[in-house]
């Protein structure tokens, strides 16, 4: 794991900048906590870096990176993922700056040192130069602890960190429920949206459950769509089955539309008619029940689950987020479909997203807008804090010490801000 | 002498064409949204693609991929007062250059370009290049725009928000 280098943030003042029901608005810009947040957040804890969708054969990889650390995502020969950190060696280049590909391993472009695809140094040009200096099998391209749960890849620097499995903790049922809208099918990654916005990378954490904003923000997506589908949507506004949860660990839950939790739970009403030229299509091929489960998984599954600190399993797509500066923020809108699955339905996701996400979309971009216009606020009476206290006055913990409020309620918002005051005050 | 004539026919249809995607170029600009839809054949797709090489751009993640329907869509949100990106948008220039024609069909035409669209919100511009192919129906008196496809260049990359057409 790497060695902390900043001990500039005062940690007994935390508290006071953190509180559980308001945060002050230096969070949003000091860089200093940026620094501290990416030793301490970003480096030490499990963070997501890929589907397994996107590397089904050896050899497959994608780059991504982890704070400011590049990585390599990689299928090795013996079918082992391994993240690599994306670092020669010798003089520090990077060793790959592909998006994705396949590769038979990766060679440095400044002095030609060779890796294999489990990142053994496998050869370096006129080797008489270390003979007695140091040794080839001292020196691969540094691995991560890697974990895959459901097919999601995350790696960790803190080789001593807790199994994957334990810090997911209260989420994996739900991560379960939500990869049940592959309708039978695996799910796969289907391209992506990419967008950045002028801010701080919690104001995008907070976001994932808070459904306060929707029906303000989205006005202008919704009535784009039809008033059947707006409906179900927006039905979380008087629903008492929808809700807002904390699941421990800094992840939450929104649950937006109810019946749409559990998709292997057909209430048995009609499909919206918006599908009927679609439905008719799959019943040409798939059975009236297999027809059902398809369209009804259509615009995913009924919640949004915030995964902390970078992963959010959100309807019908994976939201991927990066800190690139205190006050600048990478998105990443993964689309999925089913793997092997009727292409006319995976065309139909494929349409959802392109409406809603990404820089055209038509909820993205305002979104960001809406962002961007806290991070800029924020500035603005540096001691009047930013408040998370909605529903306070009817939360409940459950024994489990979940605790659950209304669907438009910032429970999730104060629980991401509970682990990163945790993982914060650290030594 | 049927050569001269060919290439008099080629050069009056690209002036023509040129003189269409730059009057769209000036629609876009102003905003003039509505009175871009009207530019269109119906039939006609509006792409902005994200994987540079894709033509199957139905079975692939766009940008935006929008028949008549959503275009119609895009154009009401953009001008309804309800998105606030929309309504605060970036104000932009563009120039369309570079245009070359391909196809050898009277009545359909394509012609490749390149567009760089400065952006300019909040004292930011940003820079939005691409190239372009513009599929445009010469067949009655008033060319439509049958299909648009914009490449920008940094396609893969992430971008900002873009509260505006491209």
């Amino acid at each position: 794991m790497s060695t902390p280098t900043y001990q500039t943030i005062d940690t007994s003042a935390l508290a006071r900048r953190a509180e559980s029901d308001r945060i002050a608005p230096s969070l949003y810009y000091d860089p200093e906590l940026f620094e501290a947040e990416l030793e301490r957040i970003f480096y030490k804890t499990w963070v997501w870096v890929a589907h397994d969708s996107e590397l089904p054969k050896p050899g497959d990889f994608v780059t991504t990176t982890i704070g400011r650390q590049p990585v390599i995502v990689v299928r090795d020969k013996t079918g082992t993922v391994n993240v690599l950190q994306n670092r020669c060696r010798h003089r520090g280049a990077t060793v790959c700056e592909e998006h994705k590909g396949n590769a038979k391993g990766f060679t440095c472009p400044y002095h030609s040192w060779s890796y294999a695809l489990d990142g053994t140094l496998r050869a370096l040009p006129y080797g008489d130069g270390y003979e007695g200096v140091c040794e080839k099998g001292d020196l691969p391209l540094k691995k991560l602890r890697v974990g895959v749960y459901q097919g999601l890849i995350f790696a960790s620097f803190d080789e001593s960190i807790e199994p994957l499995e334990d810090f997911l903790g209260g989420a994996k049922p739900w991560i379960d429920l939500f990869m049940k809208q592959g309708a039978g099918y695996p799910i796969k990654a289907n391209g992506e949206h990419k967008f950045r916005f002028k801010g701080n990378w919690k104001i995008q954490l907070e976001n994932t459950t808070d459904l306060y904003h929707f029906p303000v923000v989205h006005k202008s997506w919704m009535k784009s769509i039809d008033d059947e589908t707006a409906a179900v949507i927006t039905s979380f506004m008087t629903s008492d089955k929808a809700f807002c949860r904390s699941l421990g660990n800094g992840h939450s839950l929104a649950v937006l539309m109810p019946e749409f939790v559990d998709l292997d739970q057909d209430d048995g009403a009609p499909l919206p008619e918006r599908f009927n030229e679609l439905a008719a299509q799959l019943a040409e091929k798939h059975t009236p029940e297999e027809v059902r489960r398809i369209v009804r998984s259509l615009m995913g599954v009924g919640f949004n689950l915030n995964l902390f600190p970078n992963l959010a399993l959100s309807m019908a797509f994976f939201r991927v987020l990066r800190p690139i500066s205190a006050v600048e923020t990478e998105i990443r809108h993964v689309a999925l479909g089913m793997d092997g699955g009727p292409e006319e339905a995976n065309r139909a996701r494929l349409r959802m997203h392109e409406h809603f996400q990404g820089p055209l979309g038509f909820g993205s971009p305002d979104d960001a807008e809406a962002w961007e216009r806290v991070q800029r606020g924020s500035y603005a009476g540096p001691d009047v804090p930013i408040l998370v206290n909605r529903g306070l006055n009817r939360e409940t913990t459950a024994p489990n010490g979940e605790k659950t409020a209304h669907s438009t309620d910032e429970t999730g918002m104060r629980e991401a801000y509970r682990q990163w005051r945790a993982m914060m005050e650290q030594a | 002498m049927m050569d001269e004539r060919n290439a008099l026919f080629t050069d009056q249809t690209l002036a023509r064409a040129i003189a269409f995607i730059w009057r769209e170029a000036e629609l876009l600009d102003r905003r003039d949204y509505r009175a871009w839809l009207d530019m269109w054949d119906p039939k006609g797709h509006y792409v902005v693609p994200i994987d540079p090489r894709t033509t199957d751009y139905a079975s692939t993640l766009n940008y935006a991929y929008d028949d008549h329907h959503m275009r119609e869509l895009r154009v009401q949100r953009m001008t309804s007062g309800f998105s606030a990106s929309a309504s605060d948008a970036a104000r932009t220039v563009r120039t369309v250059s570079r245009f070359t024609l391909s196809g050898d069909s009277a009545d359909l035409v394509e012609v490749k370009s390149s567009q760089i669209v400065i952006a300019y919100k909040r004292g930011l511009s940003t820079i939005f290049a691409a190239d372009l192919t513009h599929k445009i129906d010469m067949s009655s008196g008033e060319p439509r725009l049958s299909e648009k496809v914009i490449r920008l260049i940094d396609s893969t990359e992430a971008l900002s928000a873009i509260g505006f057409l491209l």
